[in-house]
């Protein structure tokens, strides 16, 4: 009898420590005894399931590479990469919020913040006593952030914050958004403030009518001379760097995260091979639906390897922004495949909410877009590997 | 207040078992081992204990290379130290040695307070925690679902056939959990990170001061000689017609070849 569960065929578990083990695994139990049992609902109904967010704050999946002074867990980035492949196994909404609230909001207070902030905003932000969210994307500027039209100006009383941004996880209910502003005409002049609910002139509508991340809240972010205290920019980064680096924190996960939901749905098209008899045996005899699932195992097993050496690499501070982009690339585009081989092996049964398959092709749609697009970070491997940059 | 709490390493339930070439053992290897269920009951008892009123949580596990996992686990939950009592030279197919063991490892410790599962999953002998209660001397109340320590006894609540009893012991005494007792938390990543540097000793039965006669195979009273699966169940098979036919088809197999009614 094959064990479906436990997608390891290049025996990885072997490279694992005790402690990233004992991570997986607290994470894969929260997942299947909390999280699979409402999804599927959550999703239908495009909500996200509020009622665990501070449940994951307590165990400590928000920031855990973040270290212990904070309130954090202080693991390594294998650790936090397992907490993310697992979540994104239960639904890349769940992960997407523990992605914001730890790579875009906890680490840029963290490596950009006054020591006041970090004292204010981590340990709340660790518990989910909190919610963050980050505003860089706007409405006319997705993939060329320099040309962002928010602007910050210099009052006597501190800041007045004026534009919009737009598909902002979380937006709605956070209660401090961390927003980058042009303060002055180029890029060098942008920088981080950070935004607190009830702010005068600060709204965060919700967008509503998705097909993908239902169970996500998704919003736009509105400032209309919003005034911002000279205390809440964040000190330490000028320059698009600031965004940037968060954003290269965001999609290490996400080459875990991607992991996750091909796990997801591998096993349910492999389970479903197993079970459902046509022409008198399994469909897993038939050569096409071995084929299927010979291909999906092997792109899985190469990203699981990416994303362990890209872990490695980063835990040694020699990890580049350019690798990140393969593996973020990689492996979303990897899932999105064995997703949809996934939907064939089920037939009919892969767009029912009886499985999963059809929730996870759907929010793979924007996880493929999000954090920089497929296409994008095609063209930061093509300038890394010519020394042209084509987006110019 | 100074607890323990003994703990044993399973495979996890859902594993399908096989059967070692030796035909008298499981086959180890690609067995994810995790804490007895029932012992979780206790652990969590027992942390709830220190939360609410101090001391100390050793924790203990009696096996081979399986065992310090599921104690960092324990460490990582709440438990301050831990000992991993090797199983090399003990005839663990006998629960009256393991008993005499872990015995022999709580009388170093000196505990107030001991907790066990009700019993072990897998095994199912319910034997260990009574015979370590009889080694030490202590009382033992099982299958408890519900307890309170205080003024240097224990009350506890047990299922018993029907309803409730209640039990109360002197302490030092020894308390079998059952589910129902609590509801065990996951670890934390912080308890998980604290955990590394908690102690963790090994100790033989040579360290135990217990010799191979005392606790290796010549002195077991049972020995497991054969293990062997379950038959494999038939196949289902599926009533087709309408709602009349499938009700005559169903009463004639029920009858005939089930012979049930």
């Amino acid at each position: 009898m094959v064990n479906t569960k436990h997608v390891d065929y290049m025996n990885l578990d072997s490279l694992f420590s005790t402690e990233e083990l004992q991570v997986r695994d607290l994470a894969r139990s929260f997942v299947e005894e909390r999280i699979l049992p409402v999804i599927e609902d959550c999703y239908e109904q495009g909500v996200y399931p509020s009622e665990l967010i501070r449940p994951m704050g307590e165990l400590g999946f928000y920031g855990c590479n973040l270290p212990e002074e904070y309130g954090c867990a202080g693991m390594n980035n294998i650790a936090y990469g397992l907490i993310t492949q697992e979540l994104e196994r239960g639904d890349s909404g769940i992960r997407s919020f523990a992605s914001v609230q730890s790579s875009l909001v906890m680490y840029p207070i963290f490596a950009f913040g006054s020591e006041e902030q970090k004292r204010k905003w981590l340990p709340a932000l660790a518990t989910g006593e909190k919610i963050g969210c980050f505003g860089l994307t706007e409405p006319d500027f997705g993939s060329n952030p320099s040309d962002m039209v928010t602007r910050a100006e210099h009052t006597k009383f501190g800041w007045k914050l004026n534009g919009a941004k737009m598909w902002i996880t979380n937006g709605t209910v956070a209660d401090v958004a961390v927003v980058w502003a042009k303060t002055g005409e180029d890029t060098r002049s942008i920088r981080g403030f950070l935004v607190e609910k009830g702010t005068k002139g600060y709204s965060a509508p919700e967008i509503k009518k998705k097909h993908s991340l239902r169970a996500s809240i998704t919003s736009e972010l509105i400032f209309e001379d919003c005034e911002i205290p000279e205390e809440n920019i964040l000190p330490g980064v000028e320059g698009l760097r600031g965004p940037l680096s968060c954003l290269n924190q965001a999609r290490y996960g996400i080459a875990w995260g991607a992991i996750g939901s091909a796990m997801a749905t591998y096993t349910a098209a492999l389970e479903y091979s197993l079970s459902r008899i046509q022409f008198g045996k399994p469909i897993a005899s038939f050569q096409l639906q071995q084929k299927k699932l010979a291909e999906m195992i092997t792109e899985i097993s190469k990203a699981q390897l990416l994303a362990f050496h890209l872990g490695k690499l980063k835990d040694a501070g020699k990890v580049t922004p350019a690798q990140i982009s393969m593996a973020k690339r990689n492996n979303v585009a990897m899932a999105l495949n064995v997703a949809r081989e996934a939907r064939t092996i089920l037939g009919a049964n892969g767009i029912s909410a009886e499985y999963p398959v059809m929730r996870h092709m759907n929010n793979l749609e924007s996880v493929l877009t999000y954090e920089g697009t497929h296409d994008i970070h095609t063209l930061i491997i093509g300038a890394e590997v010519t020394g042209i940059q084509a987006f110019k | 207040m100074k607890i323990a709490v003994c703990i044993k390493a399973v495979p996890e339930t859902d594993t399908r078992i096989r059967i070692a070439a030796d035909g008298r053992s499981i086959e180890r290897s690609d067995i994810k081992f995790i804490v007895s269920p029932y012992d979780e009951f206790a652990l969590e008892e027992a942390i709830k204990l220190k939360e609410s009123k101090g001391g100390s949580v050793t924790v203990i596990g009696l096996g081979g290379d399986e065992v310090p996992a599921i104690l960092r686990d324990g460490l990582a939950r709440g438990a301050d130290d831990a000992v991993h009592v090797s199983s090399a030279g003990v005839a663990t197919d006998d629960p009256l040695i393991v008993g005499k063991v872990l015995a022999a490892a709580l009388k170093q410790l000196g505990p107030d307070l001991i907790f066990f599962g009700k019993h072990g999953v897998g095994g199912d002998n319910q034997q260990v925690h009574a015979v370590v209660a009889e080694k030490l001397g202590m009382p033992q109340v099982t299958v408890v679902t519900k307890l309170d320590v205080t003024d240097g006894k224990v009350r506890a609540e047990r299922e018993i056939e029907g309803g409730i009893e209640v039990v109360e012991a002197p302490l030092p005494a020894i308390i079998g959990a059952q589910k129902g007792l609590n509801e065990p938390r996951y670890p934390k990543l912080q308890g998980i990170m604290q955990a590394k540097k908690k102690p963790l000793a090994t100790k033989s039965v040579a360290d135990l001061g217990l010799s191979a006669d005392q606790v290796g195979d010549a002195a077991a009273g049972i020995r497991i000689t054969g293990l062997s699966l379950p038959p494999a169940r038939q196949a289902g098979r599926r009533i087709d017609g309408d709602a009349g036919q499938q009700v005559a088809e169903l009463v004639n197999a029920l009858q005939n070849e089930a012979k049930v009614i």
